[in-house]
């Protein structure tokens, strides 16, 4: 894109600065659609697993509901809690909402569409959500309620533990591919298995660690059955509590667009990213990008699907299920998997 | 034995694979709610929703203020004073149901010796502030214009069984 703004007679900073700032465009815009539609679509999906309907009426089959929604929250009055640290308060939300889209910043569209295509692509995905959680506790904390500051307690703790086993479960994913570039790792699945299935996930040694990476995931973005940050039998609506009008619905975008994060990076390490399932020549005539929103669209279908099948985990469950069962067996995997390459002289 | 086939339970995620399984199955079936606000359930004949006073053919008012619906509320939602009109007649001044305080029991259309004050069919009449629901004599006599006909189709399919 630097050079088609070069051609418009730019200097190449001004070029490379304009391009930048329309790519961030092109990505955020329609991140906050999606994130919009995909609300929706969790409804609508909800209900057709409880034989509900779900939202019909506003906008043909109900599709406008969450813009409704959405306006409804925006009219409302912002309260912020007299006892409440007041700066901290409103900026909690900015956070949980501006790191939930700085992370699609090194997410691959297609092959080689990517905002900034950086060598650590893994590992800057992996710092900025643990920087999610930030959001959450300082929104805890800044309430000055026992509520929120509960749910940020648990928040805290859940993240921190589960980003123990996903950190262990990219070193497998970045060792098989031998690189941290989120490119790099899609395209290390093209052809992986028998020369023609592009994903790891039908790989025997990391189809086990792509289903812990999934859990894990769910874990990390708090959705159903690990819920425990905004438990609503035990604590209102968490850290959420306190919040209203504007501030409610930037926590609302970033919790969805960290799902949505989630799925794609499911999506991207597992199940092939933007290729199509099959490495056959025909396939590829669909363009790249609308295979990695198919993947991304199936990944949300599974969230859902857990969401409306599983009920939520006991606290000490769900730290059980960190700790004492992902970590060890995530750690073991990555013992299996590197001496796996090892064997086979994949190093060599 | 067990314990390895526990074990095997577990790590195949046997017990989730099975619930996915039986809410894909959920998930394909038909709704089994109805698509409420444009399909609506059908409701029995002594359904107890919005109260109404009715009007006799002739146009008179039924209600002869005897004040028994008053006396058996016990919701303490009705109030009712009278005097008699120029005819002689005895007649309501004022009737006010409170429909915050109503339970709809139904009691005021049992305890009705004319049939006047009935509890009709409809069920969609919140409002947005509180004061329209304190229901007055003129409200309730337009309720009893506008549902006549199907209050009098639901007393008349109800009256074998009374």
């Amino acid at each position: 894109m630097t050079s088609f703004f070069q051609t418009l007679g730019m200097s190449y900073e001004a070029a490379w600065f304009t391009a930048t700032i329309a790519g961030i465009l092109l990505i955020a815009l329609p991140l906050m659609l999606a994130v919009a539609l995909i609300i929706y679509a969790e409804r609508k999906l909800w209900a057709a697993f409880a034989l509900r309907r779900g939202p019909n009426v506003v906008g043909p089959f109900g599709v406008l509901q969450s813009f409704a929604d959405g306006l409804k929250v925006f009219l409302q009055e912002t309260i912020i809690p007299s006892a409440s640290n007041r700066g901290l308060f409103l900026i909690a939300p900015i956070i949980t909402f501006t790191v939930a889209l700085m992370a699609w910043a090194v997410i691959p569209f297609a092959d080689g569409v990517v905002l900034s295509n950086i060598n650590v692509g893994l590992l800057y995905i992996l710092a900025i959500s643990s920087l999610g959680v930030y959001g959450v506790v300082i929104a805890g904390w800044a309430s000055n309620s026992k509520y929120p500051f509960y749910s940020a307690m648990r928040a805290a703790a859940q993240m921190i533990s589960y980003e123990v086993s996903i950190g262990f479960i990219l070193i497998c994913i970045v060792l098989w591919a031998g690189t941290f570039n989120v490119g790099g790792i899609v395209e290390g699945q093209r052809g992986h298995i028998f020369g023609f299935i592009n994903a790891y996930a039908f790989n025997p040694l990391l189809f086990p660690i792509a289903i812990m990476f999934l859990i894990s995931s769910m874990a990390e973005t708090a959705r159903a059955p690990f819920d425990l940050t905004e438990a609503e039998s035990e604590l209102v609506a968490g850290y959420q509590t306190e919040y209203s009008s504007m501030a409610f619905a930037l926590f609302w975008l970033g919790e969805y667009a960290n799902v949505l994060l989630m799925c794609a990076l499911n999506a991207i390490l597992f199940w092939g990213g933007y290729l199509p399932p099959v490495d056959w020549a025909p396939l590829y005539a669909v363009p790249g990008i609308i295979w990695f929103f198919v993947k991304i669209l199936l990944m949300f279908f599974v969230f859902a699907w857990v969401k409306a099948t599983v009920p939520r985990y006991r606290y000490d469950q769900l730290m059980r299920l960190g700790w004492k069962i992902f970590l060890p067996i995530s750690l073991f995997w990555v013992f299996l998997v590197s001496g796996y390459l090892m064997f086979t002289g994949h190093f060599a | 034995m067990t314990t390895i086939a526990h074990l095997i339970k577990t790590f195949t995620l046997w017990e989730f694979v099975k619930a996915h399984w039986l809410t894909l199955q959920y998930f394909f079936k038909p709704k089994a709610t109805i698509n409420y606000p444009f399909e609506k359930n059908p409701l029995s004949p002594r359904f107890r929703g919005e109260h109404a006073l009715r009007r006799y053919p002739n146009g008179e008012e039924r209600c002869i203020a005897c004040k028994l619906c008053e006396a058996v509320c016990p919701a303490l939602a009705i109030t009712i004073e009278s005097e008699p009109r120029e005819d002689g007649s005895r007649r309501t001044t004022r009737y006010d149901i409170d429909m915050t305080k109503c339970i709809y029991c139904g009691f005021c259309q049992e305890a009705c010796p004319v049939d006047a004050i009935v509890e009709g069919p409809n069920l969609e009449f919140a409002t947005e502030t509180r004061e329209e629901l304190f229901y007055d004599k003129a409200k309730l006599l337009d309720n009893g214009a506008k549902w006549e006909r199907a209050i009098a189709a639901n007393l008349a399919a109800d009256a074998p069984y009374r």
